[in-house]
């Protein structure tokens, strides 16, 4: 791979990038290791796909391994997942014995890569219990948790608190997510690569394409929300606001699409309830995509008058991010990271209800050079904001800030 | 001779404190017993390396909150204006807030206490520094390298300096009163710069031009 970096200079800046090389001189040369539990599929791996070449590029060796486990590990996690964003789930105690015992076997084949690391990056609670049996550490460990945690279910936190408040820190999407604990609580809001498949420019050709294949009427508008099939990106949401939009826009097509992720086993059983609730609609288009369809994302998203993303709990929604840096207008769901980023009546607009999607809907559609004027303004927000470039300062001043103890002014 | 200005650069981390303000109360009782003047400083002055919209209503966290989610447009404009820049010390300023919120709370029209859409979380965060290697040693070449500064380094010798230094101004001014008076009316002018309503990218811009024009009018 050529010199990556220099290709972001292009987007964000020279500077920018001379800004991170002098940043990461320091540490040189030091091993990371990111765990997580998946290596296709959501926000979290994409994340680990793109900024671990950047951190090699800088002098890091950094690597990156995947737990692995059985159905029954990943329904525990996805309970866990789901408590923390506050739904009020008993984990019973097979499953927690099992979550458990998969972290045993997977620190069994990661130990010594774990303990020779300078710093260990655990992403998300399925691999926390690796920090407790990690008992001849050398370096610091840093839990990063991406999930809106603003209010966990009490039981099921205090269960895995006790795995993650033994870490020299935590890293939060926001600082309403942040859980109090006895280590300084960093605050890194993700981002999105300007020069990946899902956000690359695309040929006038290959959008086009994408009606043909979806069947889509170019002539009519679309709204089109990109989302893994999960209750709390509210789908069934989105089809009511559609419909209540569709009595005053006759003319209008809506995509819902997304991918499953292996560490979710709902999918499919929310797939089939939006199935349903769309019945037989032939203008609601639900696409199953296959995890690496990046480039079919970036089409839907660039032939899509509005993007949607309602949804009623959000880590930090980078959907919306994506859907914003090809200058469009998201209409919102009031919840997470999406506040950070639809800029009420600037960049979007934030609803809580169908309703009000809907009501937003009809408005854009009416008021197209609002509609364009938003659309602009969210791509330049996303430009200053929430791109990669962006995010790994903060990763490696974080990094510094770790190996440097709490000090409030570092000088290197 | 004057020592050559050595350009350096900063990086910032946010670090949640894990304290919030649910209602106004809150917020001045968490103001009364803060002791960590990296809180104010965060909320009012490291809003110029975060994300934030290009046309904000509110200039610093407090009141952006307080419009935002307690819908107090009247104490929102009056937190708004306070400037940090004026205040020596940040313990000073949380007085000044102190005395605002009071002030609000005891007028008639004062809705008491509802509750806040969303709570304010209070941040502080920790900053990395370092050295660019790259020198001025004449201030002519001020301009064209001003211009090639990352935002960081902009923070860090027009904003942070103001904490860092005694004298609680910026680095450049501090600089050129070193050449015994030749540079006094440049470091004057940029030292009438306002910084706190403007992003820094516009910042940088406004020091190249104060600079370019300075030397343009024939000074050396």
């Amino acid at each position: 791979m050529g010199c990556k970096l220099d290709q972001y200079a292009e987007v964000a800046g020279r500077e920018v990038i001379d800004h991170l090389r002098q940043l990461a001189e320091p540490m040189k040369g030091i091993n990371v290791v990111h765990v997580n539990s998946t290596r296709e599929g959501g926000g979290v791996a994409e994340i680990l796909h793109r900024i671990i070449p950047l951190q090699q590029e800088l002098g890091i060796n950094a690597k990156w391994e995947v737990i692995t486990g059985d159905p029954e590990f990943y329904q525990c996690t996805k309970k866990m997942h789901n408590a923390l964003q506050g739904d009020r789930l008993y984990i019973p105690e097979t499953l927690l014995k099992q979550y458990e015992a998969t972290n045993r076997r997977n620190y069994e084949r990661l130990q010594s890569v774990l303990e020779a690391a300078d710093m260990v990056y655990i992403h998300d609670p399925q691999p926390a219990p690796l920090l407790s049996l990690c008992s001849n550490r050398k370096g610091k460990w840093i839990w990063r948790c991406h999930i809106d945690a603003s209010r966990p279910y009490r039981p099921v936190w205090k269960y895995l608190r006790r795995f993650v408040e033994g870490y020299d820190a935590s890293i939060w999407s926001l600082t309403d997510f942040a859980q109090p604990m006895p280590h300084p609580l960093y605050i890194i809001p993700p981002s999105i690569d300007p020069l990946s498949e899902k956000n690359m420019e695309l040929g006038k050709k290959e959008i086009e394409k994408i009606y043909e294949q979806y069947e889509l009427d170019p002539q009519r508008p679309i709204l089109v929300q990109i989302s893994r099939f999960d209750r709390f990106k509210d789908p069934v949401g989105v089809i009511q606001a559609y419909r209540m939009a569709k009595a005053f826009v006759p003319r209008l097509q809506l995509v819902l699409a997304g991918g499953g992720a292996t560490d979710d086993p709902e999918g499919k059983d929310v797939l089939i309830e939006v199935m349903d609730y769309s019945d037989d609609d032939p203008d609601i288009h639900v696409l199953l995509l296959p995890p690496d369809a990046h480039r079919t994302v970036n089409a839907l998203q660039r032939i899509s008058d509005i993007a949607l993303q309602k949804s009623l709990k959000e880590g930090f929604g980078l959907t919306v991010t994506e859907a914003m840096w090809k200058a469009k207008p998201v209409i919102g769901g009031n919840a997470g990271g999406i506040r950070l980023q639809v800029i009420n009546h600037h960049t979007g607009f934030l609803v809580d209800t169908p309703e009000g999607a809907a009501l937003r809907i009809r408005y854009l559609l009416k008021n197209r050079e609002n509609l364009e004027v938003m659309g602009r303004r969210a791509k330049e927000y996303v430009r200053e904001n929430f791109l990669l470039t962006r995010h790994l300062r903060e990763y490696l001043t974080q990094m510094v800030a770790v190996m440097r103890g709490s000090l409030e002014r570092i000088q290197l | 001779m004057n020592q050559p200005f050595a350009v350096l650069d900063c990086a910032l981390i946010a670090i949640a404190t894990g304290q919030k303000a649910h209602d106004l109360r809150e917020l001045r009782d968490r103001l009364i017993t803060m002791s960590d003047p990296g809180i104010m400083y965060y909320h009012f002055w490291d809003a110029l390396l975060r994300p934030r919209f290009v046309d904000p209503e509110y200039q610093n966290d407090f009141a952006a909150w307080v419009w935002h989610d307690l819908h107090d447009r009247r104490l929102a404009e009056r937190l708004s204006i306070l400037n940090p820049a004026d205040y020596r010390l940040m313990d000073d300023l949380r007085h000044k807030m102190i005395e605002v919120i009071e002030e609000r709370m005891d007028e008639e029209d004062f809705m008491f206490y509802p509750d806040a859409d969303h709570p304010f979380f209070f941040c502080r965060s920790q900053i990395v520094i370092f050295d660019t290697h790259f020198r001025i040693d004449d201030p002519r070449k001020l301009s064209e390298i001003i211009a090639q500064m990352s935002l960081g380094s902009i923070f860090y010798h027009f904003i942070d300096s103001r904490r860092r230094t005694h004298s609680g101004i910026n680095d450049f001014s501090v600089w050129l009163r070193g050449f015994e008076g030749v540079y006094e009316v440049l470091a004057d002018e940029i030292d009438a710069i306002d910084p706190y309503f403007d992003s820094l990218p516009v910042l940088r811009n406004e020091l190249v031009t104060v600079v370019e024009k300075y030397f343009k009018k024939g000074n050396h």
